[in-house]
């Protein structure tokens, strides 16, 4: 994959992209602290960091969303100035954002010239995309239908809509943010692929990644950021996944959790023909069944949209389902009058969701409001029938903030003032605190940064050598690998293959992960 | 009694510093607003004809809401006017809680009763104007069908159409009468838009003569009608001009000389209930250089008929309020 | 991210608002050839710079601080609910059922009694649009805005062929009986020995709305009720997450805030007409609407917008009486100007001070 050549390229012109001492602040945060990155023409450049270390804003400022405070931009070699993403696209930089910005009900070659039409009419313009698109196609496996609809492609399709809309504005120079997150190991090594011809063809890539695994197969030189400062870039044939994390962190960290053996109890969850209906009436989860058993930690591998939101909702009480469920060998009101997430807290499922900010925390609410969230009916938070104990909850949230490292340690502060990972540590504080017999997680550690990642870790471990059940639904594969007992794979709303953590591995997870299945293992 | 005099004027004074007119009469117009070319803009001509002719001053004010309605009249009556006029059988309630407050003063309302010594109740015996508009609609009619839009669904609206219907059934028995009131609000009073849908429905129905008893609304009732190649029929002022040759007649209703009148007697008037039909002048069909075309000799000579007979009480027209029901509709 | 302290964001930028809506209406004051100081002067002596002008101030008050309730714990549920007016109206028809059909010995005995029944229409005629939306999804903007309607044609039919006393010209109910009239607080402060104006109509209604508004505070922020409405109006999706019914909240938050503008009828009916009319509403529905705006949804913010609404009703009467060139649009030119810079063009002064908060980090 770390083709070499451009290296011929790489040393005679200027720089396709100079960033000299940039910084930028918000209020009392410095998000950029006097940066300077340089990045040669015809390569691909992998940008590093935890969440908050500033690789957002940085790309923000080259692509005109913010303005730097200070410093200088050059693009091959001359000053720019960019004040808006207009002026970006004339510099000829592209960016590939993470949601993609997509208008859902327009074809794919209307939303390719989307903003870029120019004449009365929009004939000709639609004429030369087409033509781009069939020869792009060919050149670069960029292969997408021109007249079919955004939102009827699978988003490996819609993240080549993406690239095509940057390159039909003769961008050079091309920034992908996070853009494997939703792709299936396969997809990504074709998006590498694609990627790697494009740098062939002198293009200037910007990759912004934290899987270190990419960084490693697809990157030619690697920047890492930590609190708002690059601290190293280095040459990636030159460099380790280890050493990197160490810079990212700014200290020696475990990439793999020591972990005991498990010691499985009885069954705790039995899911028997789970089945769930989707948004537009097909079946988003197909007979799904199986069992987590106490001390165990069932981990769910698959690529995002096989189905493991709806198990996660279905489970949560949040969406109706058809099937049986049972916990501790109670079944479970699916569907009916009593299938709200209260019932199902009360059943001793504690859920953390995958989407913390728009499901697990009220954002305005404080932090002490969020603490008690889907608990408030629970009499110690309540003073009389109807009134709210606050002082109760207040001190309650002091102890748990102090206990699951959450900080800053204040209760009265607002969930969207708190860094992602403190979001989410809040989240874990309050369900685990609970002390579940069953947790069932979904993307614990999104977002997150890696001093964090290892104290969630940790505290679902703990939860499953206390002798509870936990489901972890996870689209990490490490993360999958690191905690799990056993490991189920989705695929297209079903369980295509269940397998034991100590008897696979990476390689068979991903072609499972593809839709492949081997041979049945029990 | 005495103690709140003091009070009030003690107040009133506060706010009259610098007005100085002394027994000014006044007018208080309804929230429908002053010029909608109907009732309130007839009893401000009242007024204008006044002032040119006395060559006195008046105040005015015109009402932003319902709940103001006590709190004008009572600003009036403190700051001295005399005598105070307010057109509007929606002043019934404020006016009666008022005037007591007040005996020195001397209050005029418009088609409502308020039994008071110091107030004068203005009736207008619509529903024998309203018959003579129906005899004349009936025999201008084509097709038979006569058409009648009202404001809101009021009992006063609803004395308008039921001597209306009576005038159209006693000259052609085989007539149809379509009703449709404008809304269910104070908008319905200034809605033209509305009218004129409700005039074209009505036109569709095969109504060629049709009637409003709805303020400002009517403008559009009458505009649909000249569109359509119909007739209207004007009410309160005479409206014959607003469409020449369109408006077949106006039930005028002479609410400026009612206020004209008021303002002439002053402090010294009469009180008591007024009321005020052909005889008086007050009720008229109107009869101009704009409709002298559509009336006939023979729709002239009906009409006038029609006028005597009710003067010599030998048509009885059916007052819907004395039943709070219409014999024909 | 809001760099404003909180001091600012509750009175700050209100108040540059109402300097800027009072210097537009200036403009205007001036442009038809008056005096725009002597106009205010007019504005504010009149409607609080005696006994009299407080007391109807506090009248129209009384009317803005039940309606802006009724949007603001709406509001808090992220509901939006324009139909105050037509719930205010049942509301004033279940007041004065109350009043009518009962031989009250006492106010005190049919204040209570009217109160539940005012709160009672004004719940159920909301209760309508409320389930259409929980359960049917039907938009409850467009559903209230329609039972404005239904509301006002009930009232009118009701009034002209059912309550309407016989003999009676005007489409009104007949007058309440002695014994179901409020005090006013004329006959309220007479009873401690103070002496006030007696014609101005606020009356014992006013101390409802107090009591209201301190309800809906304990509501909101102190029960677990007001826990669950809020976190339902933040995010539905997490409301869901946390056992939170959506349907009932809905319900239950459209119930509470028609009873609240059903209450409303109370002070106009009751208190004032002391008969069912036409309009018991006189627009203080969709006002409501501008009070929970400007009073961000705060039940204390709620009655100060109130009564600054208030201010500007009763001062508008006094300008148009004491400056005749100051018609009567006009003076609803500069309510409206009032409503424009406090609700709506809040964030064009929003943003330029909180540029100016950041410099001064």
């Amino acid at each position: 994959m770390n083709a070499n050549g451009s290296d011929l390229r790489r040393n005679t012109a200027a720089p396709a992209i100079e960033l000299r001492n940039i910084s930028k602040s918000f209020g009392a945060v410095i998000a950029n602290r006097d940066i300077s990155l340089s990045v040669a023409p015809g390569t691909i450049h992998g940008i590093v960091g935890e969440n908050g270390a500033g690789k957002s804003t940085l790309m923000s400022i080259l692509y005109g969303f913010y303005r730097a405070d200070a410093g200088e931009i050059f693009i091959n070699g001359a000053p720019t100035k960019i004040p808006d993403s207009k002026a970006a696209i004339a510099a000829g930089i592209g960016m590939v954002h993470q949601h993609f910005k997509l208008v859902h009900n327009f074809t794919v070659l209307e939303n390719v010239v989307l903003g870029a039409e120019d004449g009365l009419t929009l004939r000709p313009t639609l004429a030369r995309a087409r033509k781009l698109l069939t020869d792009l196609a060919d050149e670069y496996e960029l292969n997408v239908d021109p007249n079919a609809v955004v939102e009827d492609l699978s988003v490996g399709h819609q993240q080549r809509v993406e690239i095509l809309k940057a390159l039909f504005r003769r961008a050079d120079i091309l920034i992908l943010d996070e853009p494997t997150g939703v792709l299936t190991p396969p997809e990504a090594d074709h998006l590498f692929r694609i990627l790697a011809s494009l740098r062939d063809e002198g293009k200037t890539i910007i990759l912004i990644t934290h899987k270190l695994r990419e960084i490693m197969a697809a990157t030619d030189t690697v920047s890492v950021m930590r609190r708002g400062e690059m601290t190293a870039t280095l040459k990636t044939s030159e460099t380790s996944p280890e050493q990197l994390a160490e810079l990212m962190v700014g200290r020696k960290v475990l990439l793999r959790v020591d972990k005991k053996p498990a010691a499985p109890g009885p069954a705790v969850l039995e899911v028997d023909g789970l089945q769930v209906d989707g948004e537009r009436g097909e079946t988003a989860l197909k007979n799904i069944s199986f069992t987590v058993r106490a001390g165990e930690v069932l981990g769910v591998a698959g690529v995002a949209g096989n189905g493991q939101s709806e198990l996660l909702r279905a489970l949560g009480g949040i969406s109706p389902a058809k099937g049986t469920v049972r916990v501790n060998g109670k079944a479970i009101d699916l569907a009916g009058a009593d299938s709200g997430a209260d019932a199902r807290r009360r059943s001793g499922i504690a859920h953390v969701p995958e989407d913390r900010q728009s499901l697990g925390l009220v954002m305005e609410f404080k932090a002490w409001e969020n603490m008690a969230f889907g608990y408030h009916d629970d009499p110690a938070f309540s003073r009389t029938k109807w009134l709210l104990d606050i002082e109760a909850m207040r001190s309650l949230t002091g102890v748990a903030l102090n206990k699951y490292d959450v900080r800053p340690v204040d209760p009265n502060l607002v969930a969207r003032n708190f860094s992602g990972g403190n979001q989410q540590k809040i989240v874990l504080a309050r369900e685990i605190d609970r002390n579940p017999d069953l947790l069932i997680v979904g993307q614990p550690t999104r977002g997150v940064d890696i001093g964090a990642i290892e104290f969630i870790h940790q505290r679902v471990l703990e939860l499953r050598d206390a002798g509870k059940a936990v489901l972890l639904v996870s689209v990490e594969l490490d993360e999958i690998l690191s905690l799990s007992d056993r490991i189920a794979v989705m695929f297209a709303g079903e369980i295509i293959g269940t397998r034991d953590a100590s008897e696979t591995d990476e390689k068979e997870l991903g072609l499972l992960m593809a839709g492949i299945a081997g041979e049945a293992r029990p | 009694m005495e103690k709140l005099h003091s009070v009030l004027a003690g107040a009133a004074a506060l706010s009259l510093a610098g007005s100085a007119a002394v027994a000014e009469p006044a007018i208080i117009y309804d929230v429908g607003g002053k010029f909608d070319k109907s009732f309130n803009e007839s009893a401000w001509s009242g007024a204008e004809a006044w002032k040119e002719e006395a060559g006195g001053s008046y105040r005015e004010i015109e009402l932003q809401s319902e709940a103001q309605r006590e709190q004008a009249i009572r600003r009036l009556a403190e700051a001295g006017n005399n005598p105070i006029v307010m057109p509007g059988f929606s002043f019934g309630t404020s006016l009666s809680t008022v005037a007591p407050e007040f005996p020195d003063t001397k209050f005029v309302i418009i088609d409502m009763v308020v039994d008071q010594p110091n107030v004068r109740s203005v009736l207008f015996k619509e529903h024998e104007g309203s018959y003579v508009v129906g005899v004349i609609a009936a025999m201008a009619s084509e097709s038979g069908t006569l058409g009648f839009v009202g404001g809101m669904d009021i009992p006063l609206i609803r004395k308008f159409a039921c001597g209306y219907v009576q005038g159209v059934m006693a000259t052609n028995p085989n007539a149809r009468v379509i009703q449709n009131m404008t809304g269910t609000t104070g908008a319905a009073w200034n809605d033209p838009v509305k009218g004129a849908e409700l005039t074209r429905a009505q036109i569709a129905e095969g109504a060629d003569v049709v009637y409003h008893a709805a303020g400002g609304t009517g403008i559009g009732v009458l505009q649909a009608a000249a569109d359509a190649g119909i007739l209207g029929i004007g009410v309160d002022a005479n409206q014959n001009y607003l469409q020449p040759g369109s408006v077949l007649t106006s039930m005028v209703k002479r609410v400026d000389s009612a206020v004209h009148a008021a303002f002439s007697d002053g402090p010294e008037m009469e009180t008591g209930i007024v009321e005020i039909s052909f005889a008086e002048g007050g009720i008229a069909y109107a009869l101009d250089e704009h409709n002298a075309p559509l009336i006939s000799d023979e729709i002239k000579a009906g009409a006038d008929s029609a006028i005597e007979m009710i003067l010599a009480g030998e048509i009885m027209v059916h007052n819907y309020f004395a039943t709070d029901s219409c014999p024909d509709s | 991210m809001t760099a404003l302290p909180k001091w600012a964001d509750v009175a700050l930028i209100p108040a540059i608002n109402l300097v800027l809506a009072f210097f537009v209406s200036g403009l205007i004051v001036m442009w038809i050839g008056e005096n725009p100081l002597d106009a205010m002067t007019v504005m504010i002596k009149g409607s609080i710079g005696s006994a009299y002008g407080w007391g109807y101030t506090l009248y129209y008050a009384t009317n803005f601080i039940f309606t802006g309730l009724a949007v603001a714990i709406a509001f808090h549920a992220r509901l939006f609910n324009i139909g105050g007016e037509g719930q205010a109206a049942i509301g004033g028809i279940g007041a004065a059922l109350v009043c009518l059909h009962f031989g009250w010995p006492h106010w005190t005995l049919a204040f209570p009694a009217a109160i539940v029944g005012a709160a009672a229409f004004g719940a159920a005629w909301a209760a309508i649009p409320a389930y259409l939306q929980a359960s049917r999804g039907s938009h409850i903007v467009i559903t209230t805005i329609m039972f404005n309607f239904i509301a006002s044609a009930l009232l009118v039919y009701l009034l002209v062929n059912v309550m309407k006393a016989p003999g009676q010209m005007a489409p009104e109910s007949r007058g309440f009986p002695a014994e179901a009239h409020l005090p006013t607080a004329h006959e309220m402060l007479a009873w401690i020995g103070v002496s006030f104006p007696r014609s101005p109509p606020v009356n014992v209604s006013l101390l409802i709305a107090f009591a209201a508004s301190a309800l809906v505070w304990v509501l909101i922020w102190r029960t677990r009720l007001g826990y669950a409405i809020r976190a339902m109006g933040w995010s539905e999706p997490a409301a869901i997450y946390a056992g939170i019914r959506p349907f009932r909240i809905i319900m239950i938050t459209m119930m509470i805030s028609g009873g609240l503008a059903g209450l409303m009828a109370i002070n106009t009916v009751m208190g004032e007409a002391e008969r069912l009319l036409l309009d018991p509403v006189q627009g203080a529905g969709f006002v409501g609407i501008a009070v929970a705006l400007m009073g961000r949804s705060h039940p204390v913010g709620v009655v100060l917008a109130a009564i600054l609404f208030g201010m500007l009703y009763q001062g508008g009467v006094e300008l148009e009486f004491e400056m005749p060139a100051v018609s009567r649009e006009m003076v609803l030119v500069i309510q409206a100007l009032v409503i424009l810079f406090t609700g709506a063009l809040e964030n064009m002064v929003r943003a330029p001070l909180e540029r100016i908060a950041l410099m001064f980090r």
